[in-house]
């Protein structure tokens, strides 16, 4: 990016200011934030054995609890998706139902310690409206991902 | 991150270029449609797409474009695709994504719509 600044620079110095002055703004509109979802990320690592509660129920007959136990694990997890991406191969090969796995990626979209900096810009009200659409919406993609994997 | 939000200093001054050259500002539906493929499309962690969503609806982006933006970002994953294919399946990995881009607009129209409501 420094490289981008640095030509942007020789190419349109105004653009370049403009848009500096704007990184200002928004390092110091997000700096407070930063620093909740910090200790946010921080409590949400002490959470254990994750993995091995999601392995235990994602079988065919795991009925709500399965769903629970899949949008839950889901919400939860934070990082990265590629280091889960072995785990969900595993439990699929072990017969997990692909609405489960989908949901569960699909939940991962709540991102619980960012809850403050999208009620920041949008508000709380739009905030919970999102996080529990997300959530409904992972139970809809994930039925939607098997009935459609299920069409030859 | 440092570099993101430096990243977003230039989309917000980019932006409202592309509302004057009427590539955004085409109306909600265009308008949304176009932000679920740019959500699509983009990848890092979703406090960018935050960040980025707010300096849109400043712009002058209506909400449900806006709200579609941040839900394609976290959801759909257009450059992690190949990942997730070798992992599930691409049968899995493309069916998911291709659901999830349309429920992107699905959301930002319940989202909406729910904040109108009440």
């Amino acid at each position: 990016m420094i490289a981008v600044y640095a030509l942007g620079w020789l190419l349109n110095r105004r653009f370049i200011e403009a848009s500096f002055g704007h990184f200002l703004e928004l390092l110091e509109s997000v700096l407070p934030i930063l620093l909740i979802i910090l200790l946010l990320m921080g409590l949400l690592g002490l959470i254990p054995r994750m993995e091995q509660r999601l392995q235990r129920m994602t079988g065919q007959r795991s009925g709500w609890r399965g769903w629970l136990l899949a949008i839950t694990g889901g919400v939860l997890s934070h990082g990265p998706i590629y280091p889960w991406y072995p785990l969900l191969q595993k439990l699929q090969h072990q017969g997990a139902r692909p609405a489960l796995l989908a949901a569960f990626l699909y939940a991962r979209s709540v991102k619980l310690p960012f809850l403050p900096l999208m009620a920041h810009y949008f508000g709380p009200g739009y905030t919970v409206i999102v996080t529990l659409s997300m959530i409904l919406f992972s139970v809809i993609n994930g039925r939607a991902v098997e009935v459609l994997l299920r069409r030859r | 991150m440092l570099g993101v939000m430096l990243l977003a200093g230039l989309l917000v001054e980019w932006i409202p270029q592309l509302i004057r050259h009427g590539i955004l500002g085409q109306g909600v539906w265009l308008d949304s449609l176009l932000a679920d493929v740019m959500g699509s499309l983009a990848v890092g962690q979703p406090i960018v797409s935050y960040l980025l969503a707010g300096e849109l609806q400043r712009a002058g982006i209506a909400l449900l474009p806006v709200t579609v933006f941040i839900v394609s970002w976290i959801t759909v994953g257009v450059i992690s695709l190949p990942v997730e294919a070798a992992a599930l399946g691409w049968r899995f990995a493309l069916w998911r994504n291709a659901v999830a881009f349309l429920l992107a607009l699905a959301i930002g129209v319940v989202t909406v719509g729910l904040l109108r409501a009440f």
